[in-house]
């Protein structure tokens, strides 16, 4: 459905995104991840047909962007970041001349359908000026469904919603997800995580890395986070772990418990144990946890990834071990 | 087509839900009116006959004024707002979207045009035999054929900002200069001078539909400056694409 080859993008002399190389099938949401400033919304947008790439092709639903724009535009829905809504018009008859610019059959029915869909028939006939942001979200999602497109892209489509809503939107989206082409654009890991059945982390206009979000998960986790519990107070206890070889760095999360994580290879587990016991802690707990997607991703996008000493910048409890 | 006329139905609609475009309108009429009343009294007073020229002189000049408010938000505003995003991902042409923007504003000024019409019925029955319909209809023609081209300036401006108001003096700069450039040339003398009097908004006006005729040459020009405006504004959302 997205081919991507060899796209590239300057503004002026920056570069935005570079060689970029991917694809998305048929009812696959892909999920573009990577901090503010990556080149997401860049790609977005050429995908869309809002502006050209200074180098490369991409073609959606076999269109080229550049050569046939009309036709892609045609088959795509975009959600843009800000999403873009008339104050002055009410609801309906935003989406209503939305649907005549696409020369929809049957526009006030598909009007109707959609605000349905994203259960915003009750405020049809109120000024978009007047929503909240939820649902100027909800109105930017029906927009981009309107015309039925094979494609939707769709910018940060969670951004400012509360956890009500982000749940909804999300489900609304997986819903969709699965008989046509969904790439969204998101910086929360949990997120793409939960929704995508693939994972695009892009940094600095590059992409670093490519796969299910299981599989990155668990490509990256030859590094180890084991949690550690101990019985009454821990004063000390996270230097004597940081203290231990093998040991990149200690989290304290509470009182009696911290977590830390291996450097790939080792396993310093039991020496923290004895280490840990010798120093007079009574030992309750201690096991391996999965890295989190966050963890991941800070290990991919950060410019050095194989340096050990850096701490989790998650985390304000954070010892490093110098 | 199709495209074109559901932007210009949005634009001129927008037109009609807005208190600014309302007040605009208003002040043209209003103005035309104070002044009609003025020069009629003064026609009565030292008994000359009114002619048409009262009502036709001062709407060209209220319009030069009148049509950067109306024309400064068009593509401005979009671009401010990031509905221009929106605009330009849909299956529309660049041309079409100026095209659909410069009728939804010609037809709103086109409007007011129309309803200034009511003075010249008034002064019809005022006079004696009535109004010279020849001047009434070349002078309307060149009103209309004018805002044309102001319009389609107002809309080529506005595609170059997101700041409604630097659009507006903009426009409004582009409008004076256009308005004066003959004046150096009366000074001037030779080739330079032709040019300059050719290139002159007013000159094509004043000179010729003003006085109850029509050229076919000024009607080519004002012709010209829309299609010139309008095929610019295109060159700039096109170039807006590329940066």
């Amino acid at each position: 459905m997205i081919q991507v080859e060899g796209l590239t993008k300057y503004y002026g002399q920056r570069v935005a995104i570079e060689d970029l190389n991917f694809s998305a099938h048929k009812g696959e949401i892909l999920g573009f991840l990577g901090p503010n400033g990556a080149g997401k919304t860049t790609t977005m947008r050429i995908l869309c047909g809002y502006m050209p790439p200074s180098m490369g092709t991409a073609r959606v639903a076999g269109y080229d962007v550049v050569e046939q724009s009309l036709e892609v535009r045609r088959r795509i829905g975009y959600l843009p970041e800000t999403v873009p809504l008339y104050q002055d018009m009410t609801v309906y008859g935003y989406l209503k001349y939305m649907a005549d610019l696409r020369r929809l059959p049957n526009a006030e029915d598909r009007v109707d359908e959609v605000l349905e869909l994203v259960h915003m028939v009750d405020r049809a006939d109120g000024y978009v000026g007047n929503l909240s942001k939820g649902m100027r979200q909800r109105i930017g999602l029906a927009q981009a469904l309107l015309h039925r497109p094979e494609v939707l892209i769709l910018d940060e489509p969670t951004i400012g919603l509360d956890p009500a809503q982000i749940h909804e939107v999300r489900k609304m989206i997986q819903e969709i997800g699965r008989e046509r082409t969904v790439l969204l654009s998101t910086h929360i890991l949990s997120e793409a995580q939960q929704i995508c059945n693939r994972v695009l982390i892009i940094n600095n206009g590059r992409i670093v890395a490519e796969d299910s979000p299981e599989n990155l998960q668990a490509r990256l986790t030859g590094a180890q986070r084991v949690y550690l519990r101990v019985r009454g107070d821990s004063d000390g206890l996270e230097a004597i772990v940081a203290g231990t070889e093998g040991v990149v760095w200690v989290s304290k999360k509470s009182d009696a418990e911290l977590e830390f994580e291996t450097f790939p290879g080792k396993d310093p587990t039991p020496m923290v144990a004895r280490a840990v016991v010798q120093a007079g802690y009574e030992l309750m707990e201690l096991k391996p946890v999965g890295m989190s997607l966050e963890d991941i991703f800070l290990r991919l996008t950060r410019d050095e990834p194989e340096h050990p000493q850096i701490g989790s910048p998650l985390d304000e409890n954070t010892i490093q071990r110098v | 087509m199709h495209n074109i006329w559901t932007i210009t139905r949005r634009e001129y609609n927008y037109y009609f839900s807005n208190p600014a475009a309302y007040l605009v309108a208003f002040m043209v009429l209003l103005i035309l009116g104070i002044l009609f009343y003025a020069n009629i009294t003064a026609a009565i007073l030292q008994q000359y006959p009114a002619s048409v020229q009262i009502i036709i002189g001062p709407l060209t000049t209220l319009l030069l004024f009148a049509t950067p408010a109306i024309t400064m938000r068009l593509l401005a505003e979009e671009q401010r707002s990031g509905t221009m995003e929106l605009l330009l991902t849909t299956p529309i042409r660049d041309w079409e979207l100026i095209l659909g923007k410069w009728l939804g504003a010609f037809l709103f000024v086109l409007t007011i045009v129309l309803t200034s019409l009511i003075f010249p019925v008034f002064l019809n029955q005022m006079v004696e035999p009535g109004i010279d319909q020849g001047l009434l209809i070349s002078g309307y023609l060149g009103v209309l054929l004018f805002s044309a081209a102001l319009v389609a300036i107002g809309v080529a401006v506005s595609s170059l900002f997101s700041n409604q108001i630097a659009a507006f003096f903009s426009t409004l700069g582009v409008y004076l200069l256009l308005w004066l450039i003959g004046t150096p040339a009366q000074a001037m003398g030779g080739a330079g001078s032709k040019l300059l009097s050719y290139l002159d908004f007013g000159e094509h006006f004043y000179a010729t539909f003003f006085q109850g005729i029509v050229d076919m040459s000024d009607v080519v020009y004002y012709l010209s400056v829309t299609a010139l405006a309008l095929f610019l504004g295109t060159i700039s959302i096109e170039v807006r694409r590329w940066r």
